[in-house]
């Protein structure tokens, strides 16, 4: 039974974490591609519309990845979740349905018109369908944060005889208090893999001397985008998420803080640490006095319950993972606005191109956001655990009672197996893109 | 409120069981009648903006089932868990075959593609046959062992197969004989529905090559159909019950057969669409003339101590189902005009749309 929980787990946080690798950027990126067009529409300056151009086929490419790593998503809650999905099917079936009739309609209607439909629609149109998908991909998010969210703070439901959970109140799944912040939150960071993404190839140009023009454009618009988008991620919605989960879910806040003991007159800010499981403390750490009360409660001496004070059956499964998860998250966000900030300033002294440092840093930086989006992810579902929904149903009652841990085995090694070639395949044909690069029209 | 959500998955799936299913045919022609570059272009131009629209119908489908019928899809996606995780497999194949094929020149290259891209194809239209042939058998709901239930009542789990491959063993597995016809009747019908869509969207040279296939493998099919008929009462002892019930059922094998024998004048029909028109009667009318058989069975019990789920045994409660009609019909109408769009735009011969090429 134990083994048998362990690799449904396994293979659902695997094929997810995969998964939302291209979402991610898709999500952020058909905001920047719609942009580039936009601009090309105002300017007629040809150079924006093979920007747009040139991002449309690394879009494709990584849309076409997250929508076959998206359809085992939705499988795997039947096949490895049955008993999770039998009980709450009534209620987070209705988001999930309501992603595919909403979003993903009218994405791939739209997509397929945007990416082939250039010339037999015109630019305006053309402009329009852009739109659209961005505005798919962008309610797909919605809804799966709105189902998210009722795992993490559930609303609107009644619970009957055999355990059933069962929706009273439709409503409530959109004004859940958890969903607005986790939202924005999210399409934040969405938009800060993105902008880095287009900094980095365009520091990426400038470095090794080709495609100038667009170098340059790339580098531009991605520290412009990425300076604001990091600063939302951060402020304030990064700020809200924290505020509600040190509200709805104080052991998860502790664990996630590193704080296991409430300490008179507030709580430091852990920045550097280990937990120390055996004798539930922090070794060796590095904190700032009174920091995590005020930015929590904006009050210097606010309670903030240490870890200990909770029954350890409301523990966080994993204290060390989710610890580690949200301390990479806030470091490398940290470190994101460092950078923007720097890259702006040097933009604003008309330096930033042969600021050659930075530019190193900005294409290096490529995959942090991807880290940073993923350890996000890990820090709340992670600290929704022990519970698939919170504090009402535990994970080891929600998977398929059927499938034995010798067949959720076999498939796991199959999609660790088909997922490394699709990883191999992605890389080689994105660079294969990147290093060919925009190809303006007359040539 | 169930059977207004019943009928809506069944639509849906029968949509896409028409819209996917031309991926899939076209993908088999690809496979064995493609030889020349030029045909295979003109193969995945005809499919290739199309082919990621149809298969959110898939998804969309399975998100109304599982909102709709959270115990069947609860029951049914971990019993048949296996060839799930197949299909999915499968389907990640096809579609990165049919994606990255043109991305890079390179004739090995070409070639490993067109292969992942037609075998996963046809076996795809294989498994979905298969799947279809599960789920009139019926299994073993409970995992009843020696007349006592070893799981919860609406519970089960299927291997591939057993070794008897016998659809009538105590304990079953995916693959039997019987479940195997309909797997071989989804090839043969898909086969000739992918045919259809390629002669209808493009002037492709093997055009009148594939109509004769059509007139041929439509032999195939009525003799594959007329069989499966004949051994019908071995998985239901009363087939046509529910037809001698409710006779206005029976619309929906006549619009089966309609689209079978229709197809037998492929080679005179004047506007290139009408072979599609008729292959999407026959999966359609095969289709609802299946499940209407065993209605309102949804997955029936093979063993007499677990009872059948029948769509009142596996529904959501009745608010969620009655407020997911609001949104259901504002979706189902903004859904309809981006496919009228969608088709206006890539409307007529799609040689020309340069599918796949960087």
């Amino acid at each position: 039974m134990e083994d048998m929980l362990f690799y449904d787990r396994m293979q659902f946080a695997f094929t997810i974490t995969f998964h939302y690798l291209f979402p991610q950027l898709t999500m952020g990126l058909s905001l920047m591609i719609v942009y580039f067009k936009w601009k090309f529409l105002r300017t007629e300056i040809e150079k924006y519309n093979d920007a747009a151009k040139f991002w449309m086929k690394i879009f494709a490419l990584n849309f076409a990845m997250g929508v076959v790593t998206g359809i085992p998503m939705e499988f795997q809650f039947g096949t490895n979740w049955a008993k999770f999905s039998e009980l709450t099917g009534g209620i987070i079936g209705q988001t999930l349905a309501m992603e595919g009739m909403f979003s993903f309609f009218l994405e791939s209607s739209f997509l397929g018109l945007f990416l082939f439909g250039e010339k037999l629609l015109g630019h305006k149109l053309h402009f329009v369908t852009g739109f659209l998908v961005f505005l798919g991909s962008w309610a797909s998010g919605y809804l799966i944060i709105a189902t998210h969210s009722w795992m993490q703070y559930p609303v609107g439901y009644e619970i009957i005889e055999n355990g059933k959970f069962v929706l009273n109140n439709f409503g409530a799944l959109f004004s859940n208090p958890w969903l607005l912040p986790s939202y924005l939150h999210n399409q934040a960071a969405s938009l800060v893999t993105s902008s880095f993404v287009v900094a980095a190839i365009g520091a990426f140009y400038l470095l090794n001397n080709k495609h100038h023009e667009f170098g340059k454009l790339f580098v531009k618009t991605g520290v412009v985008f990425g300076l604001i988008s990091s600063l939302l991620v951060a402020f304030p919605t990064g700020d809200l998420v924290a505020k509600n989960v040190v509200k709805y879910q104080p052991a998860t806040f502790a664990a996630m803080e590193g704080i296991f003991e409430t300490e008179e007159g507030g709580s430091e800010i852990v920045l550097i640490g280990q937990p120390n499981m055996l004798e539930k403390k922090l070794d060796n750490k590095i904190a700032v006095p009174n920091i995590l009360s005020f930015l929590t409660y904006q009050d210097w001496e606010a309670e903030i319950k240490g870890l200990n004070e909770f029954d350890e059956s409301v523990h966080p499964t994993n204290v060390p993972g989710l610890y580690y998860s949200y301390h990479i998250m806030v470091g490398l966000g940290t470190i994101f606005i460092g950078l923007m900030l720097l890259a702006t300033v040097q933009l604003f002294r008309r330096k930033l191109y042969k600021t050659k440092w930075i530019l190193w840093a900005l294409m290096f930086m490529l995959p942090f956001p991807y880290i940073a989006n993923t350890t996000g992810w890990y820090t709340a579902e992670l600290g929704r655990q022990p519970w698939l929904v919170y504090n009402l149903l535990r994970t080891s009652a929600g998977a398929s009672p059927t499938v034995s841990s010798g067949n959720t085995l076999f498939t796991l090694l199959g999609f660790i197996g088909l997922y490394l070639l699709l990883g191999m395949l992605f890389l080689m044909l994105a660079g294969k893109i990147i290093n060919k690069g925009p190809e303006p029209e007359t040539h | 409120m169930e059977l207004f959500w019943y009928i809506v998955l069944m639509t849906m799936l029968a949509v896409y069981v028409i819209l996917d299913g031309y991926d899939f045919g076209a993908g088999i022609i690809h496979l064995f009648f493609a030889k020349k570059e030029k045909d295979k272009k003109a193969i995945t131009n005809a499919i290739g903006p199309f082919w990621d629209a149809n298969e959110v119908w898939l998804i969309a489908s399975g998100g109304v089932l599982f909102f709709a019928f959270p115990t069947l899809y609860a029951s049914s996606f971990s019993g048949f868990y296996l060839p799930l995780m197949m299909i999915l497999w499968l389907l990640i194949f096809r579609a990165i075959g049919l994606e990255l094929r043109g991305q890079v020149h390179n004739k090995m290259w070409e070639s490993i593609w067109d292969k992942a891209f037609g075998i996963s194809s046809l076996l795809l239209a294989l498994f979905f046959g298969v799947a279809l042939g599960n789920v009139v058998r019926g299994v073993n709901l409970g995992n009843v062992v020696n007349g006592v239930s070893t799981q919860e009542a609406h519970f089960f789990f299927l291997p591939l197969w057993n070794p008897t491959f016998s659809p009538q063993a105590e304990q079953l597995g995916i693959i039997d004989w019987f479940t195997l016809l309909l797997g071989v009747i989804g090839v043969v019908a898909l086969t000739i529905h992918g045919a259809n869509w390629i002669i209808f969207k493009t002037n492709s040279d093997i055009n009148e090559k594939l109509k004769k296939v059509v007139f041929n493998l439509n032999i195939v099919l009525v003799g594959l159909v007329i069989i499966s008929i004949f051994i019908w009462h071995i998985i239901d002892p009363e087939p046509f019950k529910n037809f001698i019930d409710k006779p206005w059922l029976i619309i929906f094998p006549i619009i089966c057969f309609t689209g079978l024998f229709g197809l037998f004048k492929v080679k005179s029909f004047k506007k290139h669409g009408i072979g599609f028109l008729f292959s999407s009667l026959f999966l359609f009318g095969g289709l609802t003339s299946t499940v209407a058989s065993i209605f309102p069975k949804v997955l029936p019990s093979t063993n007499n101590i677990n009872p059948d789920l029948t769509l009142y045994n596996v529904a959501a409660d009745e608010y969620g189902l009655s407020v997911g009609v609001y949104w259901f019909a504002i979706a189902a109408v903004l859904v309809t005009v981006y496919m009228i769009i969608q088709y206006k735009v890539f409307k007529g011969k799609m040689d020309d749309v340069g599918y796949g090429e960087h």
